[in-house]
């Protein structure tokens, strides 16, 4: 079947897709997006989680056809979802000065650890505190947590840690015991309270 | 240093900028922010294939036939492979013993063995045709425990052994066994006044690492293959994957792809082989990726583990004596077994002086899963029942448990049972003192004046509770893990480094095959150049085999030991470009003639801090670069018979309190806070020290109250690989985890570092045990705790050797008129 959906602001159709996969599958293998992670695809761990037509959801558990006609955010699209909900706007239309064409997406390869990879790309501010708070290690659950954080921190600009864990609760991390994830969150949080 | 406190007041290793004792961000954290970090299960070729592994259905079984032809006659299907389509006679791999069948060999020795591969055109095609392989297996008695395993007449898990290891063991269904006797623990037991007997269930931990074993295998125009792959250690897979492919090693060439986590869990070869093997076959690229069902069949777990123990003390609260046997499961296959036997023997005794002890450890072969590292690697165990024990006997003598600890604890100069000597600090009383110290969580948290907030009681949202029926308790605990490669290993790492200048700016190019796991290994080699060289620009190469072996990521050995590479590698090439500076300019400027000139801030300078050149200038065009293996301090195998030796290089410490509430109705139980003081050495990242310290400290409560793979006694079949069934800590089961780093120069290692990695996971579990035990006054000899064993509802889960009753005090009679000597530990 053909499925139509936006993703990160861009229309997109993927061909041949069978019956059973799921919209974790159709982006990751036919979109060339695999920031959202396949660690359980049960939807027991959090690491595939994007927002569907705003809402997280664990993307192993949408069949790809119920993606029909809505929007997806991915990790990929959050720092312009976040750009974009800044200035006022969280419609997501076509965006501007795509950063990666389809073809190069499925390009990537194992990258190289360059120190000097990543300077000056645009972040959403609670991927910025990921980074500075230290909640990064592996990284393989970092997408699906930015997914679920950022939305919690839009619904709730000033968590109790009681809200952050609640909201956290279905994202699982094996390398961080979770403190750092908690302070990452929290610098978002503070950051937004100054800036605001 | 606080948990959550900026790192001041550290000792700046250099002058130059992002050198070590700063929390330098990681070089990798945008690209994993921003979902473009590549896993393994990421990667792409064109026209490619996907790779998928048919698992046996029964633990143990003869297979008496296996059909592949309604598999290979499947559209879009492009090989299908057993056993007898493997390339070569060498059919096997294996860490230490090259036991481990590629595909299996006529029977199959544990539930999910792999038995046949297929590739397809798409994961789903290639799932279905796997499952189109008949296999018929004619299922053979099952070795499942050390009473089945040595039985007379017992089954052979491995009928034709032929390992170095064959010949010293007492019966063939035992992989290794390790005694150590040190003085005479018989008359040493006669002296005490107190004698204590326990005995301990550890259960079977999985690493659970989110990233799945994954990796894409490409074939090469001159018939050998590209692998990319998650790993922990490139060349040892590679020793073992280039003969299975009948290729030189150099035609294997492999690149460390992106890995999701891996705490010992990617030692062991998962679909390594069997990606190779199918690239070849079908001359396109093979992708595997494991799903989460897969992985817990796809890599070794933690030993589970019977433990006995026997501890003495006098009444003054001196340890006397130890006596211990510690049974590993191993399963049906070596892996680490060896070694995994050789640490928990050495290090069973924990942190403490006793002169007299008579030790034995082993593992096990069965047709259990196969167990192998994971952090911690055999310490955990032993640290969990020694642990046990000393509140035990502390509860006997009527002392407070820390304090007996604190009398007990070694220091540097302390005799480790191997007869080695503890020859750095060892602040084991320290860590304790400073543990205790810290604020207590205060008292029913939980509760406000608009009642209880239930989500941080017991049950959390499942509003099980309002504070009825919770009691508190508190849960102290300390252990020792040695650092590196031990038993005369040659645990050596390599390092190239290249300084040269670009653009007109200095800049050093780190190549090392060291895997980066997630523990910010990158992140410290940066550092280390930039202090070594004091240039700012460093590039750190990805990991191949196009440079020498950096050993495993493993062990807490990375820092230490490609870290000491790297340093070493510096300091030549900083000596190489010093004598560049001299040809250059020795004869304009004196000074450049005399010792000590640094380099820094991309200059050369004297100790004083005159600037004599800028690097650019030194180097002009000419690149200077240095590739050499560094080696620590040599270590010696122990005696096989009385396990003497200075079997290991470097001791890590850490002491942890843990706080729970229990719902002692339901028996739920809510880990309050987990402290942890930890001596790291020397913090070279104290925001990556601060991570690893809290990601083991949760692995050790995971252990503690909810992880574990379940494995039925009757059929060998594991019960629960799911991330449904097999429960791995949440942010709401985590509390908590302040952490206090203690820095104690080891003037052995490079700048005086510590392994941090293992340490933390060992002494959480039990300090969480003991925080139970003190909520409840329950004995609770078993990990992990689940609320029938709080409750008292849990069926008996006892092995039949155990004696009933589990752990049970023994005192010897007293003379007459002595004191009494023993209260009886609370809860037995």
């Amino acid at each position: 079947m053909r499925v139509n959906l936006t993703v990160n602001g861009r229309p997109q159709e993927a061909d041949d897709v069978w019956e059973g996969e799921s919209l974790l599958y159709v982006l990751r293998e036919r979109m060339g997006l695999p920031g959202s992670k396949n660690a359980c695809e049960q939807g027991e761990c959090g690491s595939c989680t994007v927002r569907l037509d705003g809402v997280p959801v664990c993307s192993c558990l949408v069949a790809a056809g119920q993606a029909e006609g809505r929007e997806v955010v991915t990790v990929e699209g959050l720092a312009e979802y976040a750009r974009r909900r800044a200035e006022g706007s969280t419609t997501t239309g076509t965006r501007a000065g795509e950063s990666a064409s389809l073809d190069a997406a499925r390009r990537w390869q194992a990258g190289g650890t360059d120190s000097q990879t990543g300077e000056n790309i645009e972040l959403a501010p609670v991927q910025q505190a990921f980074i500075d708070a230290g909640a990064v290690q592996c990284g393989f659950c970092t997408p699906g947590l930015l997914v679920a954080a950022d939305e919690m921190l839009e619904r709730h600009p000033n968590p109790s840690d009681e809200d952050i864990r609640e909201a956290l609760s279905g994202n699982l991390c094996r390398c961080t015991g979770y403190e750092k994830i908690m302070d990452a969150v929290r610098l978002a949080a503070a950051r937004r309270s100054e800036e605001a | 240093m606080a948990a959550n406190g900026a790192p001041a007041g550290l000792t700046q290793g250099s002058g130059t900028k992002g050198g070590i004792g700063e929390s330098t961000l990681r070089p990798d954290g945008v690209l994993k922010v921003t979902g473009e970090f590549a896993y393994a299960s990421d990667m792409w070729h064109e026209d490619m294939l996907w790779g998928q592994i048919l698992r046996s259905t029964v633990a143990h079984a003869e297979i008496v036939s296996v059909d592949t032809g309604e598999a290979l006659a499947t559209p879009g299907v492009y090989a299908v492979m057993t056993y007898d389509d493997l390339p070569t006679d060498v059919r096997h791999y294996g860490l230490e013993i090259r036991d481990t069948p590629v595909l299996a060999h006529g029977k199959v020795r544990h539930h999910g063995e792999p038995v046949a591969i297929v590739a397809a055109d798409h994961p789903e095609t290639a799932r279905r045709a796997a499952a189109k392989v008949k296999v018929e297996y004619r299922e053979l008695p099952l070795v499942t425990d050390e009473a089945s395993a040595t039985a007379p007449g017992a089954v052979l898990v491995h009928e034709h052994r032929t390992d170095h290891h064959s010949g010293h063991v007492p019966h063939p269904n035992i992989v290794h066994r390790q005694p150590i006797v040190r003085g005479d623990a018989a008359a040493a037991a006669a002296r005490a006044d107190v004698i204590v007997v326990g005995d301990y269930h550890f259960g079977m931990q999985d690493q659970a690492f989110l990233g799945p074993e994954s990796g894409l295998a490409v074939p090469g125009e001159d018939g050998g293959v590209d692998l990319y792959i998650a790993t922990q250690w490139l060349h040892s897979d590679l020793r073992q994957i280039a003969p299975v492919l009948g290729l030189p090693e150099d035609k294997v060439r492999m690149t460390l792809s992106g890995v999701g986590g891996a705490f010992g869990g990617r030692e062991d070869l998962s679909m390594q082989i069997h990606a190779c093997l199918l690239a070849l076959r079908t001359g396109k690229p093979v992708k595997m990726v494991y799903n989460r069902f897969e992985s817990f069949f796809g890599h070794v777990h933690r030993h589970p583990a019977r433990l006995h123990y026997e501890h003495g003390a006098t009444r003054h609260g001196r340890l006397t004596h130890v006596r211990c046997r510690i049974v590993l499961d191993g399963g049906a296959y070596a892996s680490a077994s060896p070694a995994v036997v050789g640490n928990a023997a050495s290090l069973s005794v924990g942190p403490y002086v006793v002169d007299d002890v008579d030790i034995e450890a082993l593992a096990l072969y069965s047709n259990n899963p196969p167990c192998g590292a994971m952090r911690g690697f055999g310490a955990v165990q032993a640290c969990f029942a020694y642990e046990a024990q000393m509140d035990k006997v502390a509860a006997g003598l009527g002392l407070d448990p820390v304090e007996f600890r604190r009398i007990n604890a070694m220091e540097q100069g302390t005799l480790m049972p191997t007869g080695q000597p503890v020859d750095s600090p060892a602040p084991v009383a320290e860590l304790l003192r400073r543990v205790k110290a810290m604020p207590m969580p205060p008292e029913r948290q939980w509760e406000s004046s608009e009642g209880a907030d239930v989500r941080q009681l017991p049950g959390g949202l499942s509003n099980t509770t309002h504070g009825e029926g919770v009691v508190r308790g508190v849960g102290y605990a300390v252990g020792i893990k040695n650092v590196g490669f031990s038993e005369g290993f040659d645990d050596y790492s390599t390092a190239r480094v290249r300084l040269e200048a670009v653009g007109g700016r200095p800049v050093v190019t780190v190549h090392t095959a060291m895997a980066e796991v997630g523990q910010g290994g990158v992140t410290v080699h940066a550092q280390i150049a930039r202090t070594e060289l004091g240039v700012t620009q460093v590039t750190i190469r990805p990991a191949d085999t196009r440079v020498g072996s950096a050993g495993s990521t493993s062990a807490s050995r990375q820092t230490y030991v490609t870290g000491g590479a790297i340093k070493h590698a510096c300091e030549l090439v900083r000596e190489r470009v010093l004598e560049l500076g001299r040809r250059r300019f020795g004869s304009y400027h004196p000074a450049w003639a005399t010792a000590g000139l640094l380099l820094e801030g991309g200059k050369v300078v004297t100790d004083g801090g005159e600037v004599l050149a800028d690097l650019v200038d030194v180097l002009e065009d000419e690149a200077v670069e240095v590739e050499e293996e560094w080696r620590h301090r040599p270590t010696q195998p122990f005696d096989p018979r009385t396990g003497q030796g200075d079997g290991h290089v470097q001791y890590s410490f850490a002491a942890h309190r843990a706080v729970v509430e229990v719902d002692t109705e339901l028996g739920l139980v809510k880990v309050i806070e987990l402290a942890c003081a930890q001596d790291v050495g020397k913090a070279l990242n104290p925001l990556s020290v601060v991570g690893q310290i809290q990601g083991g400290t949760v692995q050790g409560l995971g252990i503690a109250v909810m992880e574990e793979i379940v494995v039925d006694p009757v059929t060998a079949k594991v019960q629960n690989p799911s991330f449904t069934d097999y429960l791995l800590p949440t942010i709401l089961d985590t509390p908590a985890l302040p952490v206090d780093v203690l820095e104690l120069a080891d003037d052995h290692a490079p700048y005086g570092l510590r392994g941090v990695g293992e340490a933390p996971t060992l002494s959480s579990t039990p300090a969480v045990l003991a925080a139970i035990r003190d909520a409840t006054g329950l004995a609770l000899d078993r990990t992990p705790v689940r609320p029938e064993h709080l409750t008292g509802t849990a069926g008996s889960d006892r092995h039949p050797q155990d004696p009933p009753g589990g752990a049970r005090n023994v005192t010897p009679s007293a003379p007459p008129g002595a004191p009494a000597k023993s209260r009886s530990a609370r809860g037995t």
